[in-house]
């Protein structure tokens, strides 16, 4: 990453750290539900960015996450207890979910996560004497450690924002491990890192595996910040969403899923004046990104950058090569 | 044994929609590649069409006419020109994106410009019973049938029968090979795309009066057509009419027999098995791997 792109990093972090002061407190829930589906975005990256994979189970795996935390912490564990069970649980499910999808051709794992999401919100709807069906499951507390409650808007805003930071970081040393490189690769070049040696089928189930307990773990941080879960908000509409979120931030990109759910959780407030018609002029931004730049705003950004430099040196900022040696 | 007849056959019936839904699905795959994430909501729209002209005053026969061609234009030349054609040069996915927002797009349209409310759509028979062997049967069921069948036999025949259908085959098989013998390969393929707009909207004239027209119809529409196109293989257009009665014929009985509040959860069982054990479909040729 280049000297831009740490400065833009460092003044967006102090963004996100002041920002919350001058909010009114739905600005804060709005900026705190940023940070939870940021995580979970990041998660989808490593799935659609680096190995390529349309997965849209993103949304049951943040349901399967919620849905751990609420039930473990009610049933009396701690909250670091459920957290880490929420991520555990998503990552052997998505492990089992990917390694049939996975054997065949590349299309498929769209499908059976598509089918596994629907199956999802079956079981959390029917299984009543598990889930509470309908009805939901209420009150869901928020976290204290060591004295420091989470229970306040911001400090819960905090309590995320520190979560997204600590999972950002460990996906990016991940990412910049030796074996990390190898989901660069995947990206950059599937054929060639094939030829290479690397096993890029066990390296996408692995994308897929790390990518869906980032999911839970967002649901673990849903639970308590809406603090009521209910099956519906797991359905189709909230995979689809978070699809969005990382292609119109840019897929590929590791800030791209911060950006994509800047957008996606800023865009139906800014959008208010078209009233209903939020979704149809979304989804029209989207097409129409799709068209003339599929790789998303930091795509943009990054090519524009390209452009105006006009040297032969590319000088990529936050993306492809950002993370390369 | 009279209610498994009555089942058996409205399930036949339900299949035979999922199958020319899935069919289309296929074409489109076949010459173009296009993972049209938005054939349910294909299926959707043409019955608000319908309805908007028979709004207009137009009597039934003629709005199905106009849903047709306005299928046949919106679904078909405007999807192709507008959605698919700048999208190739980039690749599968994002054109699967692109097909998500445009399911999107329709569903919130039809919802916010005609109404959210289920709407009634008129049967293409009065309803009335014929009785066979103690079993009940629709006149509904078997019309639906009937046009379902002919449907497909009109583009089995066209497929395979006339020069311009193997023309189309051989666009699907091997693009460079049929643009060397002479093939319009371009044009070919737009035609795939008419037929599945022509598909979609017959579809759409049967399967209204029985879920009626609803915005969120596609949803599980769409699933059907996919499920249905990946049990028959993908790569077939024989494959998807098997899928679709299988899957039909399967919801109905499971719903009946097994669980209701399962219903939707059978379908994707049997997905998931069939890509655990046979994941080119049961009719499907294996694809050689694009590496």
């Amino acid at each position: 990453m280049n000297r831009l792109g740490a400065a833009t990093v460092v003044a967006a972090a102090i963004f996100a750290i002041g920002a919350p002061f001058f909010l009114k407190p739905f600005g804060i829930f709005l900026i705190s539900m940023w940070a939870v589906q940021t995580i979970a975005a990041m998660g989808l990256n490593l799935t659609l960015g680096y190995a390529g994979q349309v997965s849209l189970a993103q949304g049951a795996f943040v349901g399967i996450g919620a849905y751990t935390v609420a039930m473990l912490t009610q049933g009396g564990f701690p909250f670091a207890l459920a957290f880490v069970a929420a991520g555990g649980l998503c990552f052997v499910i998505g492990w089992i979910l990917g390694y049939p999808a996975l054997r065949v051709q590349h299309h498929y794992l769209a499908f059976v996560t598509l089918a596994f999401t629907t199956l999802v919100f079956l079981v959390l709807r029917n299984e009543e004497w598990l889930t509470n069906g309908i009805y939901g499951i209420n009150g869901v507390a928020r976290p204290a450690f060591f004295g420091w409650s989470t229970r306040g808007a911001l400090d819960f805003y905090f309590f995320s924002l520190g979560t997204l930071a600590a999972l950002s970081g460990a996906t990016w040393w991940m990412l910049r491990s030796p074996w990390g490189r190898a989901f660069v690769a995947l990206r950059e070049n599937p054929i060639r890192a094939l030829s290479l040696g690397l096993d890029t089928r066990r390296y996408t189930l692995m994308a897929f595996a790390i990518g869906s307990s980032l999911g839970g773990l967002s649901g673990g941080l849903y639970a308590p910040l809406v603090q009521f879960i209910e099956p519906g908000s797991f359905a189709l509409g909230m995979s689809f969403n978070l699809l969005l979120m990382v292609i119109v931030g840019g897929s590929g990109y590791f800030f791209g899923p911060f950006i994509g759910a800047l957008i996606a959780v800023l865009l139906p407030e800014w959008l208010r004046i078209t009233q209903g018609y939020y979704l149809i002029v979304y989804a029209g931004l989207v097409m129409a990104m799709m068209a003339f730049c599929p790789s998303g705003i930091l795509g943009l950004i990054d090519r524009t950058l390209k452009l105006a430099t006009r040297s032969g040196r590319t000088a990529p900022v936050l993306g492809p090569e950002g993370i390369g040696p | 044994m009279a209610s498994f007849i009555q089942l058996l056959v409205s399930g036949l019936a339900t299949g035979a929609i999922y199958a020319l839904i899935a069919v289309g699905f296929t074409l489109l795959w076949q010459t173009s590649q296009t993972i049209n994430f938005a054939q349910g909501e294909f299926v959707m729209l043409p019955a608000f069409f319908i309805l908007a002209a028979m709004n207009a005053g137009a009597p039934f026969w003629l709005a199905s006419l106009i849903g047709i061609i306005l299928a046949v234009v919106i679904l078909g030349l405007l999807f192709k020109i507008v959605i698919v054609d700048p999208m190739l040069r980039y690749g599968v996915l994002p054109l699967v994106i692109s097909t998500i927002a445009l399911s999107l797009f329709l569903r919130e349209s039809a919802k916010d410009l005609y109404s959210s409310q289920a709407q009634p759509f008129p049967a293409l028979v009065p309803a009335t019973d014929i009785h066979f062997l103690g079993a009940v049967i629709s006149t509904q069921s078997l019309v639906v049938l009937a046009v379902a069948i002919a449907t497909i036999v009109a583009l089995h025949l066209l497929l395979n029968k006339t020069r311009l259908g193997r023309a189309m085959q051989a666009t699907a098989q091997n693009p460079t090979l049929a643009l060397i013998l002479g093939v319009p390969v371009r044009r070919m393929v737009l035609y795939t795309f008419l037929i599945n707009a022509v598909l979609v909207a017959i579809a759409s004239i049967l399967v209204s009066p029985i879920y009626l027209a609803k915005f969120s119809n596609g949803e599980t529409l769409g699933t059907a057509a996919f499920i249905a196109a990946i049990i028959g293989g993908f790569n077939q257009v024989r494959g998807a009419i098997l899928g679709g009665v299988i899957l039909g014929v399967l919801d109905n009985l499971s719903a009946a027999y097994l669980s209701s509040q399962y219903r939707g959860a059978f379908p994707l069982l049997i997905l998931i098995a069939i890509i655990l054990l046979r994941p080119q479909g049961l009719l499907g040729r294996s694809a050689e791997r694009t590496v």
